[in-house]
């Protein structure tokens, strides 16, 4: 699993990755009350605003971690926006992405780079 | 950061694992490790325990009641000559323009007039009285006393077996009592739309007062958090965001706070700032109006949404002063103000969020009926 300085985490399956956010950004968020998902198909470049999350206490945008395409989006957020704060680092993922430019991941940090990073 | 005030329980919310966050210059608790969403549910299903020692505790004294109160109804639009001896009531100070400088509690304490102002404006407030009050009339801020609140269904059962004289307390009832030993000043009211008390204590005693109610299998200490969404599905105004200098009580829906002693032909009609302007405002009604707002979707709609009457093009009608989830209704919930043909419940409009039109429709406060002890 790798991590970016944004507290999102990419997992590579068969050939994609599934990108989610780390279980420190859930605990800052707070109780997530909402998820709006871009939709599957969409071209991204990395920096945009894919994911719009809502906790009771404010709105966050997540970004598209690199450059690709959205192939897919779990869809069980929409209905059921706590499962960000139950299990952020596993059934709580946002979507699945074709990465273009594998070399953008470079940067990314392991998991002990991560747990330094947020200290 | 450094400047932040601590009210007597700072010690105790960070050893709570309270998240501290400036408020109104002071370092209050937002939420605890129990977060936001249970802590809001927590209050409504058995109770919840609020450090409010932020907010200003006043006292006004002078010869006699009446003349305490005529010279406070100089002040604000609601009757207090006619406030029966430990009652309190609801009111607000207002300026030459109609509009609320800030909404406050206020109790007959005997001869005494006992009010609790927003902490925000308590400076202001303060300075008011002791310039507009007659000078015989003694404004004293009581700094050494903490303030907190014990809201929920299970409020009354908890404070009635500290001191059986709760029991007889009905809601917006003032009264002494002794708890766990220490005196306190107790009033059956709060800002959640649940049965409970609002409790002045000595900042001495405070501690050992709020473990005692923690030590309680139902009580949980809440943070600013759950305050917000609780006061917001109940329906009830925060100042500086729902009402403000530029709002008449008019306008926020709060005419059933000016009795009908103040209103024109009452027997003390007018006499308080912007009279001209709020009683001109209760015959004629007001051009805009605040109203609940309940988004269609899951998406919530925050303060500065602004709402208009099309999902596309039309005209913008009105904007949202407070909005977020309400955890007891399940979905968003918010308040705002709407110009007055669009505030009748169930009016459909359109809240602006990210740039797209989300359906709305005018809903009736409070989301959440009100569980007081009448």
């Amino acid at each position: 699993m790798k991590f970016t300085e944004e507290h999102e985490w990419l997992r590579e399956e068969d050939g994609e990755m599934v990108v989610g956010i780390t279980i420190h950004a859930a605990e800052q968020l707070g109780d997530v009350v909402f998820v709006e998902l871009p939709d599957e198909g969409t071209t991204v470049s990395k920096d945009d605003e894919v994911v719009v999350i809502e906790s009771v206490k404010a709105a966050s945008d997540i970004l598209a971690p690199v450059d690709g395409e959205i192939t897919e989006v779990n869809s069980a957020l929409t209905d059921n926006p706590g499962m960000v704060n139950d299990d952020p680092q596993g059934e709580a993922w946002f979507f699945k992405m074709k990465v273009s430019d594998p070399s953008q991941m470079d940067e990314f940090m392991d998991e002990a780079g991560y747990q330094k990073f947020i200290g | 950061m450094s400047d932040l005030k601590q009210t007597p329980l700072y010690e105790l919310h960070t050893e709570l694992g309270a998240k501290m966050v400036p408020f109104a210059g002071y370092s209050m608790p937002v939420q605890y490790p129990l977060g936001v969403m249970k802590e809001h549910l927590h209050t409504r299903a058995a109770a919840g325990l609020f450090d409010v020692s932020h907010m200003g505790q006043v006292i006004l004294s002078g010869e006699s009641w009446e003349h305490v109160a005529r010279s406070f109804e100089s002040l604000v639009p609601q009757d207090v000559l006619g406030l029966e001896d430990a009652r309190q009531r609801y009111g607000f100070f207002t300026n030459d323009a109609g509009g609320i400088e800030d909404d406050l509690m206020f109790a007959r304490r005997g001869d005494d007039l006992f009010a609790v102002v927003n902490a925000a404006c308590k400076e202001a407030d303060i300075a008011r009285m002791r310039s507009s009050l007659e000078p015989e009339i003694q404004v004293t801020e009581i700094a050494d006393r903490a303030l907190i609140a014990v809201q929920g269904p299970a409020a009354g059962a908890i404070i009635a077996a500290m001191d059986a004289r709760a029991n007889d307390m009905a809601f917006m009832d003032v009264v002494d009592l002794t708890l766990g030993g220490i005196d306190v000043w107790a009033s059956r009211s709060g800002y959640t739309g649940e049965d409970g008390f609002e409790i002045s204590v000595a900042d001495d005693h405070a501690e050992t007062l709020v473990r005692a109610l923690l030590a309680h299998e139902a009580v949980e200490a809440i943070g600013l958090g759950a305050r917000d969404s609780l006061r917001l599905e109940a329906g009830l105004c925060l100042y500086g965001h729902d009402m403000d200098a530029n709002i008449t009580p008019v306008e926020a829906a709060l005419s059933w706070a000016i009795q009908k002693v103040r209103r024109t032909d009452g027997a003390r009609a007018g006499g308080f700032p912007g009279a001209d302007v709020v009683l001109r405002g209760l015959a004629e009604g007001p051009a805009r109006k605040r109203v609940g707002l309940k988004p269609e979707g899951r998406a919530p709609m925050r303060e500065g949404v602004e709402i208009f009457d099309a999902a596309e093009g039309g005209m913008r009608v009105g904007v949202v002063t407070s909005g977020g989830f309400g955890p007891t209704v399940g979905g968003p919930v918010a308040m705002g103000y709407v110009t007055r043909p669009h505030a009748l419940v169930d009016t459909a409009l359109w809240g602006e969020v990210r740039g797209k039109r989300m359906p709305l429709s005018v809903a009736k406060l409070p989301f959440v009926a009100a569980n007081f002890k009448r």
